[in-house]
Formats: structure tokens, C-alpha cells, sequence
């Protein structure tokens, strides 16, 4: 066991886990923030995205010792405006990939508030939706201040 | 009085004969179109739950003392096990438990006379001495923490002697290694007809095996409570997984409970409960604690179930004037260890109306993963081979594709009429789309070339009973729907309320669904073969309709008049509540239900590199009743995005020397994402089928994955002239078929004439 100190949705925590532990382990086991979501555990397709400093990151392959910003989850972003755009634009099946997407969603347009179909397509390539809500998903990123 | 009555039953395209018992009085159907909540487009009912990551999922169960399991997986492709310790895992720390071959169960492989039949098992074998298949269950250990469960696994001392493997389909067919008697069938006179027609085509098809993959693995928690067993499950089928765990572990049924409130995607693959949850359930026997046993990515890859290869050899014969005459096919699946033979041969029998038919279908038993269903298994497949094949055939007689189709348009389902059929409608409707394709082509320069292609799609999706629904309605004027069913993310919470509001004629915000627990609700229909909202809809609002006769009753008594709302009435009730029950009718006798569609799609392929973009497909269905379109239009894009990916980039590979697969992870096994999605048009017809219960509405899960493949090889034959006869269309599948193709025009050139019909 190793001392670990996260900043999580603007709330410190100080814990102890086995060095090699993974962010996305610490959040769901260690904190109980379950809706980061591991799909493939090794970095594929996306449903563990949280953002670091507002970047989005893979947590289920970043080693949570090594962590230094802040680290956002969804259930730090239940408000965000794109929560309603996803639910208006049916931008969610199963929902279980959806987390990730907002997440990354919520990257992109903190960074560019109205990207284009083809930025949002290049920024969401990296979060996979098995049930195909892709062109929804489009959809509630384009409207998402609406 | 309750009528007991004998009805068919069909999932997934097989039938069985059920005893159902009817209560109430048929409702008359609504008037067709959009009405007040019905038809009207609605956001999930779940939405924000799912969205903002609060919906508790399988994998998000954590129970008091729950253990994590690990299981040990053969690798090899067909062995025994010779030797097995497990003491070295059992001394391990964390470790609470591990068991061997034969002590947690699996289903029977085959079915067991005098058994009802089960549906859509793969049959996932539990822990057994013999392994059919790399990635077969052998051991299991339950640890404090996952990692430690992992690390006991691979402490187990295990010696194995290998066995015979057999991964080539031909070679088992040959050997009559097969899962069960080859399936044959045929009508009229094949042979006279393919002598006499005027022009015959002939084309060897073949399909790839491809992966569910859904987010959440297979997985299952299993606790013992006294005699009970309380199972938390991923699963599409919570009454197929409390009856199938009941009779192998020998329980009374009510002795079992299943839980799924939310599910992670299933595709078919989660129908039945296989060896996790039975390995979950014998080590929670043996630690008196819960136990998790959750699939990885790679086990899912390996051992959680796949839509298998076909090799489709296929034969059709036409007049000049583009009839049909003949139609004939060889169907092999590579079912694999264990699985069932899914109707590859379907869409041949029915979907033209053509007087000789033959067909047999073989299902190949090879040491490698079971089959599973793969939404609407064998109809994807097969309509792949036969929609390629009819415009090879329209090609060759020079008739416009549509045309080809109209020509040949079946009236009747081998002799039963439909109890709905619009595909015609669809194909009208599918007309400005298919008009594109000159503008299209166009479009085309040196290197990429453009063209339209289309397919047509049958499928089932009729639904059928038993099914039942409550609806709870208190003084304040909300109404709760109870079945114990599950929503495996096709919207059906918010499609149950839409039918429960307009029953009652209240507002959708005021209805909410509770679902997904069998000790919680009567029997729910399984959500696979397109049969949740055909199923369960009619039984929602036959509650909802028993709850508004006793709300009417109530108003006469107090001397209201019929129109006054709701709410007003039942006001008076405080703390009573009405509760309504309704049952699902019968399906119509003599009768077919099955779904229709076409898709027209339009594609870009690189003729030098290969490459092949789908850049527009516009797809046209006659389900019935669209109940909420909204939700109807993301099950179509959803449908049209896996097949996508099945047609273009998906297959799971094999080591042809070890029979392990080689695709275990998502970068290895090449899903759609965002950026491969084309522009997507979508159309209902929206017709209710009068003969279908009070609703009028089938499913629409699966239709949409139908049609596609074939509707992209057409278009690029359309853009290219290549006939390409295998999936995935990889770029070397591509220019192998514009290679041959060149060859083709070159050796015409040589031969100075025009092609011969």
C-alpha cells in the first residue's frame, strides 16, 4: 500500500492503494464514482475517460500514483449543459459508454464551443459506442447550448 | 374467465407451440398515425440517469463481503484435462475458494427431449474436463480482490492432452461433424427450372465471424440468501436465466431471483445464463458470501459468444423478363463447439416469391467459440449472399435492380399470408433515394469511383406471449407500470410509459416504469428477436386499459362526466390505489408476422488503394406502428452502424494452426467509431398491423443490421462493376474483386462481343 492524494470534483482525498493501481480502479472502488465505467481495461475504447486538468484521459490505463492535476469525473459534470443535449438528441442506448462521451464531450467544448461535425468526429473518434449512437452524439455536441 | 388457448411462439426465427392463458377482452387497435403521447417523439424516460452515470449497472454492484472470481481458460483448441491441483490457488492469500471441471454446471449442449426448448442459447459449457474450444471454462477461484483471483488462476498446476482439432467448416461437413442433422428444404423443381430459365447466376458468398462485443462483459453476481439465489445479472432475459439456473441446479424457480435493472448491450449474446454465472453461484455456495464473475475484454472476445462464418453457395435462374424461376443454396455455418444453426437460408425462402426453392444448411461443429445470436443471426448473413446474388442477377440480365425486385415481390410467406406486409410502400418510398444514383456516379473521378446500391430485408420480430404488465395509479393521478422485464438499452422504459400514458390519457411525465426483477413483476417477455415492444406493449396497455375501465367506473359513481381528467377523479382515492393487469394476446393464427424493409446506400471506393466509404445510406421499414419515433430512428442508425462495421472492418481471426483467437482486444477487432459514420436518412412506413394485438407495432432491433451488407457490395458493384463475394470488405477483399473484374472486361475486350445473358 502507498499513499495517494487525489483531487477529485474540486474534493481532496487521501487514500492508500498498491502502487500500479489504476485512476479508473481507485474512482470506482476506492471513492464509489462508478459512473467512470471500464469497458476494455486497457485503453481502447473509451468509457473510463475522466479529464486531468481538463484534458481527457484514459483512467483505466493511467496509474493513479502518478496523477499531479485535477481530476474531473462525470459525476462532476451532471450538470454540464450537454447532460440535457445528450438526453433531447437521444444520444444514449445502453448508456454504458455514455459517461465517457460527455466526459470527452465536455473537453471539447470547453476548449471550442462550437466545433464543427468533423472536429467533434475527430475528438470523439476515441470513445466507442457499441450500440451506434454516434450520429445522436453528434447531434448533442452541435446543440448543446441550445 | 380466463380462455386457456394453444399459440405459436417464434424468437430469433424458430418457433415453438406455447399454452397461453387470455383474461381480458381484445382492445380495438388505435387509429393509425401519431396520437397524443404514442408516435409522438420522446427522450428516455432513463436518459438522465444513463447520461449523468448514475443508472447502476451489473458492474456497478458492489455487495457487503463480495469475492471477485477468475477463471482458468484452456488454451488449446480441443484437449482434455489430464491432471488438475488447485491446492497451490487455494494457499494463495485472498483466496476464499477454487473449484475444478465439474463442479459448477453449464447448460445441457444439446436440447433434452421433453425440455422446453430454450431460446438463443449459445450454451456456453461450463466447467468441463474436455475443452472444444480455446477459451473453455475449466477452474475457477474466488479471492478478496480481483488481482488475487488472477493470480490464484495461474497458480493452478493443470496438464492437458491435446486433442484432434477441426477448424475448417468444409472438412467437418465432409466428416459429418455437425451440431445437428443438416436442415433441408425445397419446393418446386429446382432442376427443371435452372434448365429452362434464361439466365443463371452462380456465386460462392462467404461471411466472417464477428463479435458482440458489448461495453459491459458478461458478467453476474451471485448471493445465497437461505435457499434462495439471488443472481445480478447483464442479461437480456431475466426469465430465461431463472428458469435455465432453476433446472440445472435443480431449484424450485421462485427459489431464484434475477436482477438487471440496467445492462450494458447484449446483441443477442446474453440470452442465457452460461458459466459465469453458474461458477458465481457455486462459489458463493462455497464461501457463504457474494461472489462477482465478470468476464475481461479478452474472455469476451474468446468465450462469450459470436455470430458465425457462413459459406453460402449460391445458384438463381430468371426469364428474360427478370422472373425468378429458381433459386438454390448451400448454406454451411461454422457454429463452432456449440451454438445452433440459425436460418442462413431464411431470406432465399422468402423473402421472392419464387416457385422453386431448394436449400440446405449445414451447421459445422468446430473446436472453436460458440455461436451465439448476433442480432437477427443467419437473416444478416443470408441476405447478404441472396440480395448480392439477385443483382449479380439484374446485372446480368440488364433490368434495374428496383425493378428486379418489384418483379419478383412475394404475396404470401411459402403460401401463409402476411398478417402485414408493406414492402412495397418501402420500396416507393425508397424511389427519390435510388434516383440519386445517376448524380451519384457522377460524382465519380479517376480514382474515386461512386455508386447506389440496395437490398431488401425480411425478418421476424412479431413478438408473442406470455407476457404481463401492472399498472399501479394513485389518488395524485401517476401511474407506475410494473413487469418484471429488462431494458437492454432500446428505449423501453420510455416506450412502455408512452403506451401506458396514452391508455390513460395522461401526461408521459406522469407515468413511471419499474422494471427488471423477477421477484418484482410477473413474466416479461425476452428482449431478442426484435420481440420486446411486440411483446410486452400489448400487455402494458391491457393494464393500462383495466386501470381506466375502473377509473371510469369510479367516475360514474360519482357522477362525473367520461371526459373529466384523470386526476380529478381518482383525487378522492388518498391512499387507495387501482391496479390494472394485462396480459399479451395471442398472434394471429395462419398468419406470418415479420418485418420489411430496404436500404439504398451509397458508397466512394478508391480504386487504387481499395478503400471503401459509405457515404449515405437511407433506409426505409415497415415494422408497424412506430410508437416513438425518436427512439425508432436511433435503433435504425444503431442497426445500420454495427452492420457497417460487419461489413467493412470487422472479423475475429483465428491462428489457423492453433484455433486461438488472435482478436482478443479492441484495437485488434476494428469497431465503427464516430468518424466512420455516413449520412443516415430514416423512414417508416408507420402502419399499424391490424391483426397484430391491440398495437399494431413489431420489433425493430434487428431489421436494420439486415439489409446493409448487401446493400453496400451492390453499390459497389454499381460504382465499380467488381462483384465482391466475402466479408469483411477488407481492402484486399476489394481489390481482389476489381482485379477480377479488370481480367473479366479485359477478356470481353479479347473476344470483341458484348457480354452473354
Amino acid at each position: 500500500m502507498s499513499e495517494l492524494r487525489l483531487t477529485v470534483n474540486g474534493g481532496e482525498h487521501l487514500l492508500d492503494a498498491p502502487v500500479g493501481t489504476s485512476l479508473a480502479h481507485v474512482l470506482r472502488e476506492h471513492l464509489g464514482l462508478t459512473g467512470t465505467k471500464i469497458a476494455c481495461n486497457e485503453g481502447h475504447c473509451g468509457a473510463c475517460t475522466v479529464q486531468i486538468d481538463g484534458v481527457p484521459r484514459l483512467s483505466c490505463i493511467t496509474l493513479a500514483h502518478t496523477v499531479e492535476g485535477e481530476v474531473t469525473t462525470i459525476e462532476g459534470l451532471r450538470e454540464h449543459p450537454l447532460v440535457e443535449a445528450f438526453v433531447r438528441a437521444d444520444a444514449v442506448q445502453c448508456g454504458f459508454c455514455t459517461p465517457g462521451q460527455v466526459v470527452s464531450a465536455a473537453a471539447l467544448v470547453a476548449a471550442n464551443p462550437e466545433p464543427t461535425s468533423e472536429e467533434i468526429r475527430h475528438a470523439m473518434a476515441g470513445n466507442i459506442c457499441r450500440c451506434g449512437t454516434y450520429p445522436k452524439i453528434e447531434e448533442a455536441i452541435l446543440s448543446w447550448q441550445d | 374467465m380466463a380462455r386457456l388457448i394453444r399459440t405459436e411462439k417464434e424468437v430469433e426465427g424458430r418457433f415453438e407451440e406455447v399454452w397461453i392463458v387470455v383474461e381480458e377482452d381484445p382492445l380495438e387497435q388505435w387509429p393509425a398515425g401519431p396520437l397524443a403521447v404514442v408516435g409522438q417523439p420522446a427522450p428516455r424516460k432513463d436518459g438522465h440517469e444513463r447520461v449523468r452515470g448514475e443508472a447502476r449497472y451489473t458492474a456497478d454492484l458492489k455487495l457487503p463481503g463480495m469475492l471477485h472470481a477468475a477463471v482458468l481458460r484452456s488454451p488449446h483448441a480441443h484437449a482434455r484435462v489430464k491432471r488438475i491441483d488447485l491446492a497451490p490457488a487455494r494457499a494463495l492469500p485472498g483466496v476464499r475458494a477454487a473449484i475444478g471441471p465439474g463442479e459448477a454446471h453449464g447448460l445441457e449442449k444439446e436440447a433434452v427431449p421433453g425440455v422446453r426448448a430454450r431460446v438463443g442459447p449459445g450454451n456456453v459449457p461450463g466447467l468441463e474436463e474436455e475443452a472444444g474450444f480455446a477459451g473453455a471454462a475449466v477452474a475457477a477461484v474466488a479471492a478478496d480482490t480481483f488481482d488475487q483471483a488472477r493470480t490464484a488462476v495461474e497458480a493452478i498446476e493443470i496438464e492437458w492432452e491435446e486433442l484432434e482439432v477441426v477448424l475448417d467448416p468444409d472438412e467437418a461437413v465432409r466428416r459429418e461433424l455437425l451440431t445437428a442433422e443438416p436442415r433441408r428444404y425445397e419446393r418446386g423443381d429446382v432442376e427443371t427450372a435452372l434448365a429452362q430459365a434464361d439466365a443463371v447466376v452462380e456465386a460462392t458468398y462467404r461471411t466472417q465471424t464477428v463479435l458482440h462485443n458489448s461495453l459491459e462483459t458478461h458478467q453476474a453476481v451471485c448471493e445465497w440468501q437461505s435457499d434462495t439465489l439471488h443472481i445480478y445479472i447483464s442479461t437480456q432475459y431475466i426469465w430465461g436465466v431463472r428458469q435455465a439456473v432453476a433446472e440445472t441446479l435443480g431449484l424450485p424457480e421462485d427459489k431464484v431471483r434475477v436482477v438487471c435493472e440496467y445492462m450494458g448491450g447484449g446483441f443477442g449474446s446474453k440470452n442465457s445464463p452460461d458459466e459465469y454465472t453458474y461458477i458465481a453461484a457455486e462459489l458463493a455456495k462455497r464461501t457463504g458470501r457474494p461472489v462477482r464473475c465478470a468476464l475481461t475484454r479478452r474472455e469476451e472476445n474468446t468465450s462469450a459468444g459470436n455470430r458465425n462464418a457462413t459459406i453460402q453457395r449460391l445458384r438463381a435462374g430468371a426469364r428474360s423478363d427478370g422472373t425468378i424461376v429458381a433459386l438454390e443454396g448451400e448454406f454451411t455455418n461454422s457454429v463452432g463447439w456449440s451454438g445452433w444453426n440459425a436460418s442462413t437460408e431464411g431470406p432465399m425462402r422468402m423473402l421472392y416469391d419464387c416457385e422453386n426453392v431448394r436449400t440446405v444448411t449445414y451447421g459445422a461443429r468446430l473446436n472453436t467459440p460458440p455461436m451465439k445470436a448476433f442480432r437477427a443471426p443467419g437473416f444478416v448473413e443470408g441476405t447478404f449472399g441472396l440480395e448480392c446474388l439477385v443483382d449479380e442477377l439484374a446485372a446480368k440480365l440488364d433490368v434495374d435492380p428496383l425493378e428486379l425486385r418489384r418483379r419478383n415481390y412475394a404475396s404470401t410467406n411459402e403460401g401463409t399470408p402476411f398478417s402485414s406486409k408493406n414492402l412495397e410502400q418501402c420500396y416507393r418510398q425508397a424511389e427519390p433515394h435510388w434516383e440519386r444514383r445517376h448524380e451519384v456516379r457522377g460524382r465519380s473521378d479517376a480514382v474515386w469511383k461512386r455508386g447506389v446500391g440496395m437490398a431488401s430485408q425480411i425478418w421476424y420480430g412479431g413478438g408473442g406471449p406470455p407476457s404481463y404488465a401492472w399498472v399501479r395509479l394513485g389518488s395524485d393521478g401517476r401511474a407506475t407500470v410494473i413487469t418484471a422485464m429488462q431494458d437492454i438499452g432500446t428505449g423501453t422504459r420510455t416506450a412502455m410509459a408512452q403506451i401506458a400514458a396514452e391508455e390513460l390519457g395522461i401526461p408521459l411525465e406522469h407515468v413511471d416504469v419499474v422494471l427488471g426483477d423477477s421477484a418484482r413483476g410477473a413474466y416479461a417477455s425476452i428482449s431478442a428477436g426484435s420481440s420486446t415492444l411486440p411483446s410486452m406493449g400489448p400487455a402494458v396497455r391491457a393494464a393500462a386499459a383495466d386501470a381506466r375501465e375502473q377509473v371510469e367506473d369510479i367516475a360514474e359513481q360519482r357522477g362525473l362526466s367520461k371526459d373529466t381528467p384523470l386526476q380529478e377523479i381518482v383525487a378522492v382515492l388518498e391512499e387507495s390505489q387501482i391496479l390494472g393487469k394485462g396480459a399479451r394476446g395471442p398472434n394471429p393464427t395462419g398468419m406470418s408476422v415479420l418485418t420489411f424493409g430496404v436500404h439504398v446506400v451509397e458508397v466512394a471506393v478508391d480504386v487504387e488503394t481499395g478503400e471503401v466509404q459509405v457515404e449515405r445510406v437511407a433506409a426505409i421499414h415497415d415494422v408497424g406502428r412506430i410508437v416513438n419515433p425518436l427512439g425508432a430512428s436511433s435503433q435504425v442508425e444503431g442497426g445500420i452502424i454495427q452492420g457497417i462495421g460487419h461489413t467493412l472492418s470487422e472479423e475475429r481471426l483465428l491462428d489457423p494452426e492453433t484455433g486461438r483467437v488472435l482478436t482478443t482486444s479492441l484495437d485488434a477487432y476494428r469497431m465503427p467509431t464516430i468518424a466512420d459514420v455516413p449520412e443516415i436518412v430514416c423512414e417508416f412506413v408507420d402502419r399499424p398491423d391490424e391483426h397484430l394485438t391491440n398495437l399494431g407495432s413489431k420489433g425493430l432491433g434487428e431489421p436494420p443490421i439486415v439489409p446493409i451488407a448487401a446493400a453496400i457490395a451492390n453499390a459497389i458493384r454499381d460504382a465499380t462493376g467488381a462483384d465482391v463475394h466475402q466479408l469483411p470488405i477488407s481492402r484486399e477483399e476489394m481489390l481482389r474483386a476489381l482485379r477480377e473484374t479488370e481480367q473479366r472486361e479485359r477478356e470481353k475486350e479479347k473476344r470483341g462481343a458484348p457480354a452473354a445473358v
